[in-house]
């Protein structure tokens, strides 16, 4: 339930540093967005799809990152037909299209824990002030959360249901707020406790 | 910020993430699915307040950035963040830090009224401030087509600003967390 989006490789753009690819993201999309041309925007899509076949991905995956998006984009390209011209519309969402390509490229090469990893790194090189122990306990506590909290649900669901109350938002949320809150709360005290602290 | 604190925050954040396989609830007139995600900020700053809320979508959002599927329709990674409505992401943490201030400020003499309030002003109002003027300016179109793009959300998020209301009212008579936090974290 809770894998990421990764796939597993070991080509040159799998092996760099999570570090540097979020940098080169970040001045691409910038660059993308600032230089606003169509041209640009053609050869960094080129470019994009250079890092997809360099990282050995298919375009079904390139698919599987753009699909989310597909309606909206659709949406923009409509209005942009409406309020403009078949040109700009064809250059802003390919553009989109774009971005979003690269950016996901980043997420079909890296793991998520390695992204952690160097975000932690990073942030404690960045200042010794920010509390880069609190953030990976808020990030892991997260992680343990979410299939917990979608047990509850469940539970919850099930019983509410028996009594006919399945449909009614307020029979689930309350309960599961005010039930996986107390579970917060032992928890806190057990880490306390144990002075993780 | 206590270990409960951080505790607290990582549940809301895991809560985010249940309120995307929260069976989405079909609008009876304009057959637009509403998911429940979006009630994710309203809860978080309604239930913890402004720094806990706030800082529980920042840890959900950056759990999504890294690319785990927690977005409603299993949506996640870096990519999200370039599309047309990523300005309603980033309007989630001003959401519920704006609700989670306001609360605070009334947590007091809180009823159903000033609730629904506010999660309307800070849940739509602000969230639209923020993602509407976005997309406008990703996607090239002038502000009035942005608006009327969003429109069709606007009864959704209503309905979900009320059950939000409800919920943190309900949920302050039977675990109230503000004023707790409000004597530690000042």
């Amino acid at each position: 339930m809770l894998s990421d989006l990764h796939v597993p490789g070991n080509s040159p753009v799998h092996r760099a540093r999570p570090g540097v690819k979020l940098a080169l993201l970040a001045v691409f999309c910038t660059a993308v967005f600032i230089l606003d041309d169509p041209l640009v925007t053609a050869m960094s899509g080129a470019l994009v799809a250079l890092g997809y076949a360099a990282a050995g991905l298919r375009p079904r995956h390139a698919w599987t990152s753009l699909r989310p998006a597909l309606w909206p984009l659709v949406i923009v390209f409509l209005a942009q037909l409406v309020l403009a011209d078949a040109g700009t519309a064809m250059f802003v969402t390919g553009r989109f299209a774009v971005l979003i390509l690269a950016a996901s490229l980043l997420t079909l090469t890296t793991r998520a824990v390695d992204l952690t990893d160097s975000l932690r790194v990073g942030l404690e090189r960045l200042s010794p002030r920010i509390p880069a122990d609190r953030i990976a306990l808020a990030v892991s506590l997260c992680l343990r959360f979410i299939p917990l909290v979608r047990t509850v649900l469940e539970d919850i669901r099930r019983a509410q249901w028996s009594r006919g109350l399945e449909r009614r938002p307020l029979a689930l949320l309350v309960p599961l707020i005010v039930r996986t809150l107390r579970t917060a709360d032992e928890m806190a005290e057990a880490i306390e406790a144990r002075s993780v602290e | 910020m206590t270990t409960r604190d951080i505790v607290f925050i990582a549940l809301f954040a895991a809560i985010m993430a249940a309120l995307a396989v929260f069976p989405p609830v079909m609008l009876p007139l304009l057959g637009v699915p509403i998911t429940a995600q979006s009630m994710g900020p309203m809860l978080a700053g309604g239930v913890l307040g402004a720094r806990r809320g706030g800082l529980a979508m920042v840890l959900f959002l950056a759990l999504v950035a890294i690319g785990l599927p927690l977005l409603s329709g299993g949506r996640g990674g870096f990519g999200v963040f370039f599309g047309p409505t990523a300005g309603y992401l980033i309007g989630w943490i001003v959401a519920a830090v704006a609700i989670g201030w306001m609360t605070e400020r009334v947590w007091h003499r809180l009823n159903y009224l000033t609730a629904c309030a506010i999660c309307v002003a800070g849940g739509i109002g602000l969230l639209y401030a923020v993602g509407v003027p976005w997309s406008a300016a990703v996607a090239n179109v002038p502000l009035s087509a942005a608006l009327i793009g969003s429109a069709p959300f606007l009864p959704g998020d209503v309905v979900k600003a009320l059950i939000a209301a409800a919920v943190i009212v309900t949920v302050r008579r039977s675990y109230p967390l503000i004023p707790r936090s409000a004597a530690t974290s000042r």
